[in-house]
């Protein structure tokens, strides 16, 4: 380690996508529901209530540590960690403490020097999530809390690292492969909004150690931990000491600030859950068939269809951008897997993100067809772009999308072939228009060449093939007149 | 022995409060019982309770929640479906 | 014959909290038959308080199993019964709505914490109670009361709906004047509840033998040593001379581990009861927090007034006992104790069917006797053991001590309830 190594830890709490809570039949699916809907005596933590554990949480859970390389333990039990907050209507959390579900384990990460690096797990635990606490008021009008308990009792899987990550962007990787092998196993929806929660600790070597809590996007740990990461060093630049602390993050503004004046010293008092009884279940971890998680995926994009390890990498990140690539090659997969892996990865997923679209909007046959015309060189690469846009635009506005086949004809985007007239005429057009560019390219001046395409380009809507067009506009300006 | 100051604490973690009325005797009361608790001090062994039931479990099925009504039902201050209570801040 | 019972008798002892003065009825073992169910114990739509102000103007929108199962056996739900705030207690006088007074001398506490049930049937006002005992509190106020209380064993009657105390070492359990009573209200309530981790799949469908011949009776030394009133001694060994008439023997025994019983049960209910009761803050249930004020300010607030001096002391002490460093002296010590009061019996059990004593150290206190809380706390020296260890204990009447009823108290082997309720029968019958 270098002496301002940053040394990172994160603990990643994920909801378990079980159909109901982790101890009681409440349905799981509340977002789009009113407050206090998804609410029954257990959950709501009614005096007299007791919980009874969802079998399906636990299963869901060895999955992961089964898929994480951890060893679960031969006995584990749940202990009640007591606090008092508005949003915990138990006044204490089940989870579990000395006897966690597994220890150990380790998830492989690409490496900020390349290569892979293996960020080694202290343990994995389920828990529950308490209730959502929305803060109400101001000053003036008195402020008070508005508390909803349909979260209350949702399955969460806890999973600790180890300070094993080396900067904020390799936090970012780890979360991204976490969140990609749960949803690969099938115990984890991230598109739920609130799914997943990160605890972060950063520190830089020789210095206090830093908790930031509850940053709830990927994104935001990334860029919490480089503020951190600045702020940290700032400090010991000036010579100040940093001091152990817990800190919050405000996803608008990208800062972290201290936590101190809300928090006071948690003493949790934690004691093993009396209503619930231990768990043995080390014997299922034999039996547990692991489905292709992301890394032998991967690989097998490679071997199987070809492609380059950064395409693979990127259409194997998350497992409904796999599952639709390896759709819209299926008819296909020798003739279109390479075309197929460029326009995905590197086109059609920006201009998704630029939309705020997911890939499951989108159909597979219309990315099949597209391709497909590309491949036969029927339109050129820019027009391909356009058709996509056209149909993630109609997409976007609730339209029924067009077809690729369609947009050419509406757009007259087919390729010229052989008859290059229509081109010829657009040149002529160009060339009578631009002067100064025509006098700029016997100049010798650089861009006068590549700004006369683009007008060419222009007046034939992108149709023009690219390599001709150059070929034909240089005969044609060399065999003009002065 | 415990002070009236350590049973103020104590106090403050269970979200109880006493009232400094109470404090002296509270504490003298709290430190007697304590003393009897030493008792423990002598136990020997250390294998604690081995439960007879293991991975008592249910499947994954959705059951009824309770009407919003009654979820709100006992609440003293409620809004818009939600259970009212003071500031966290 | 389904239908409806009126219900309104006159109580002059304080048993009940809330009366049903018509309470429906369905058909089965128990039709029409007026149960008072104690006030701890969830009954939908009737107010559920724990004789604690923190609760007053509670409505559960939930029954507990037992009383579903109650219902289910057609039984009427009379009312709910007074108890100490919360299970707290030996003597009922810690209810936040006044005290139950003693049939048998109204000048007397009728023990507790099920006080309220016992004064119910000990006064002819309902046939049948449920109450419930942690350390001896359906047992104390049945021996009290001269009436008969059963602590099933751990596991045996779901506590789902049982408004926790401790909840290692609580049930509900049943009370009436005879044991045939309670047995037959046992019948309903006992079975396994899938709502309950912790119940167990073993049903009661017993009816009282009176047939002990042969059976084998330990009687400790512990529960007959200086704590115990001689008066009481001497009743509980009459009555255990009629068991040997009955053709039971009895073997000396000794329990080594009863030394550390009550610390290890007082630890034990005391750091569950902190977690337990934290839950009350008047935000989903009970009286409304002051909104103006900052959360831990209003919570402060509301539970120092709704919770009574008692409450509040053994919240503190489970707090005090949980709390960073003291885990290992306290709770973890009283769960290795726990362990060596069953293996004592366990190990007892080799060698008897059940063992006999008494079942409080004393006939019932004068109201207001008891102020000290440890002096209190010692009288449960002799119910203590058998909910430490899950097991099986009845009190029955077994005569009279200074004007007041003495218990004889019959405990045995897990899941044996049915050999405790038979030697308690066995004496019953022929005494009668």
């Amino acid at each position: 380690m270098t002496d301002d190594q940053v040394v990172v830890g994160l603990e990643v709490h994920c909801q378990l996508d079980t159909k109901s809570k982790l101890f009681c039949g409440c349905s799981t699916d509340y977002r789009a529901d009113g407050p206090n809907t998804h609410v029954c005596p257990i959950c709501l933590g009614l005096p007299g209530a007791m919980p009874v554990l969802n079998k399906r949480a636990i299963e869901f859970a060895m999955k992961v540590a089964k898929a994480l390389n951890c060893s679960v333990l031969h006995e584990s039990e749940f202990s009640r960690k007591n606090y008092f907050y508005p949003d915990l209507d138990k006044a204490y959390q089940i989870t579990q403490y000395d006897k966690p579900l597994a220890e150990g384990g380790y998830l492989e990460i690409e490496s900020d020097e390349g290569g892979e690096r293996k960020i080694r797990l202290t343990r994995i635990h389920v828990e529950e999530d308490p209730g959502r606490l929305v803060h109400m008021g101001n000053a003036e009008r008195g402020r008070y809390s508005l508390v909803d308990y349909n979260r209350a009792g949702i399955p969460l899987i806890e999973i600790v690292s180890e300070p094993d990550m080396r900067s904020p962007k390799e936090a970012r990787k780890f979360l991204n492969k976490l969140r990609a092998t749960l949803e690969y196993l099938g115990v984890f929806d991230s598109d739920k909004e609130g799914s997943l929660r990160v605890d972060a600790n950063i520190s830089i070597k020789g210095s206090e150690r830093v908790e930031v809590k509850n940053i709830s996007s990927y994104k935001g740990v990334e860029k919490a931990l480089t503020f951190e990461v600045t702020r940290q060093k700032n400090l010991i630049r000036r010579g100040q000491r940093v001091e152990r602390e817990t800190r919050h993050f405000i996803e608008g503004s990208g800062i972290t600030q201290s936590s101190r004046s809300k928090e006071q010293e948690h003493d949790y008092r934690y004691f093993p859950e009396p209503d619930l009884r231990p768990l043995q279940v080390q014997s299922w971890v034999d039996g547990i068939v692991l489905p292709e998680l992301p890394d032998a995926r991967r690989q097998r994009f490679i071997d199987q269809y070809g492609c380059s390890l950064n395409h693979a990498r990127t259409l194997t990140g998350e497992l409904k951008l796999a599952n639709f690539f390896e759709k819209v090659v299926a008819a296909d997969p020798k003739g279109l897997s390479t075309l197929a892996a460029t326009w995905i990865a590197d086109t059609l997923i920006g201009e998704l993100n630029y939309r705020d679209m997911g890939i499951d909007t989108v159909n597979p046959a219309l990315m099949t067809e597209l391709v497909t015309l590309l491949k036969q060189d029927r339109i050129t690469d820019k027009s391909g772009v356009e058709v996509l846009r056209v149909i993630l635009d109609q997409i976007k506005n609730k339209e029924s999308p067009e077809t690729p086949s369609a947009i050419i004809v509406r757009l007259s985007l087919a390729k010229t072939t052989g008859d290059d007239t229509a081109l010829k005429a657009a040149i002529k057009e160009v060339l009578a228009e631009q002067a100064k560019a025509i006098e700029d390219y016997r100049a010798g001046k650089n861009g006068a060449l590549n700004f006369l395409v683009g007008q060419v380009m222009k007046k034939t809507r992108g149709k023009a093939d690219p390599a001709e067009l150059n070929k034909l506009l240089v005969s044609m300006l060399d065999t003009m007149e002065a | 022995m415990v002070t009236e100051k350590e049973v103020e604490h104590i106090a403050g973690l269970a979200d109880l409060g006493i009232n400094k009325d109470e404090l002296a005797e509270f504490t003298h009361q709290f430190n007697a019982i304590l003393d009897y608790f030493d008792v423990l001090d002598q136990v020997q062994g250390d294998t604690a309770i081995t439960h007879e039931l293991t991975n008592v479990m249910r499947e994954d099925v959705i059951e009824p929640s309770l009407p919003q009504e009654d979820v709100l039902r006992n609440a003293p201050a409620k809004e818009d479906g939600f259970i009212k209570g003071p500031r966290v801040m | 014959m389904a239908g409806e019972i009126r219900f309104e008798p006159a109580d002059r002892f304080n048993a009940f909290l809330t009366i049903c003065k018509t309470a429906p009825h369905g058909d089965g073992k128990l039709a029409g038959i007026p149960v008072a169910v104690k006030d701890n114990i969830s009954t939908a739509g009737i107010e559920t308080t724990c004789a604690s102000k923190i609760l007053k103007g509670y409505i559960p929108p939930y029954d507990a199993h037992a009383v579903t199962l109650l219902k289910n056996a057609g039984a009427a739900i009379a009312g709910k019964t007074n108890m100490d705030e919360f299970g707290m207690g030996t003597t009922t006088e810690n209810s936040a709505f006044g005290p139950t007074l003693n049939p048998c001398d109204p000048s007397r506490v009728p023990g507790g914490s099920s006080g309220g049930s016992a004064a119910a049937v000990a006064s002819g006002m309902v046939r049948m109670a449920l109450g419930t005992d942690t350390g001896g509190s359906i047992r104390c106020p049945a021996a009290f009361c001269g009436i008969v209380g059963l602590k099933p064993t751990y596991g045996r009657v779901s506590r789902y709906g049982l408004i926790a105390y401790a909840n290692s070492l609580e049930q509900i359990g049943p009370m009436a004047k005879t044991v045939s009573d309670v047995s037959l209200l046992m019948q309903v309530i006992a079975g396994y509840d899938r709502h309950d981790s912790t119940s167990r799949d073993k049903p009661f469908t017993h009816t009282p033998s009176a047939d002990i011949k042969g059976k084998k009776v330990g009687i400790p030394a512990e529960y007959f040593g200086e704590g115990v009133d001689p008066a009481v001694a001497a009743s509980v060994h009459t009555a255990v001379s009629k068991l040997e008439e009955l053709g039971a023997t009895t073997v000396p025994c000794s329990i080594p581990s009863m030394k550390y019983a009550l610390a290890a049960y007082y630890v034990t209910c005391t750091c569950e009861a902190s977690s337990n009761l934290a839950r009350f803050d008047g935000v989903r249930y009970g009286p409304a927090p002051d909104t103006k004020k900052s959360w831990h300010d209003a919570y402060q607030e509301v539970r120092r007034e709704g919770f009574g001096t008692e409450v509040r002391r053994r919240i503190m002490l489970g707090t005090f006992a949980l709390s960073s460093g003291y885990y290992g002296k306290y709770y973890a010590k009283a769960q290795i104790a726990r362990e060596n009061v069953r293996n004592d019996f366990a190990r007892l059990f080799k060698e008897v069917d059940v063992i006999a004593g008494p079942t409080m150290p004393t006939v019932a206190f004068k109201l207001g006797e008891k102020s000290d809380p440890l002096s209190m706390y010692l009288a449960d020296i002799l119910t203590v053991p058998a909910n430490l260890a899950g097991i099986p204990a009845i009190s029955v009447p077994c005569g009279i001590a200074g004007g007041m009823p003495v218990g004889l108290q019959i405990m045995g082997r897990p899941f044996e309830d049915e050999t405790v309720i038979d030697v308690a029968y066995a004496y019953e019958q022929a005494v009668i």
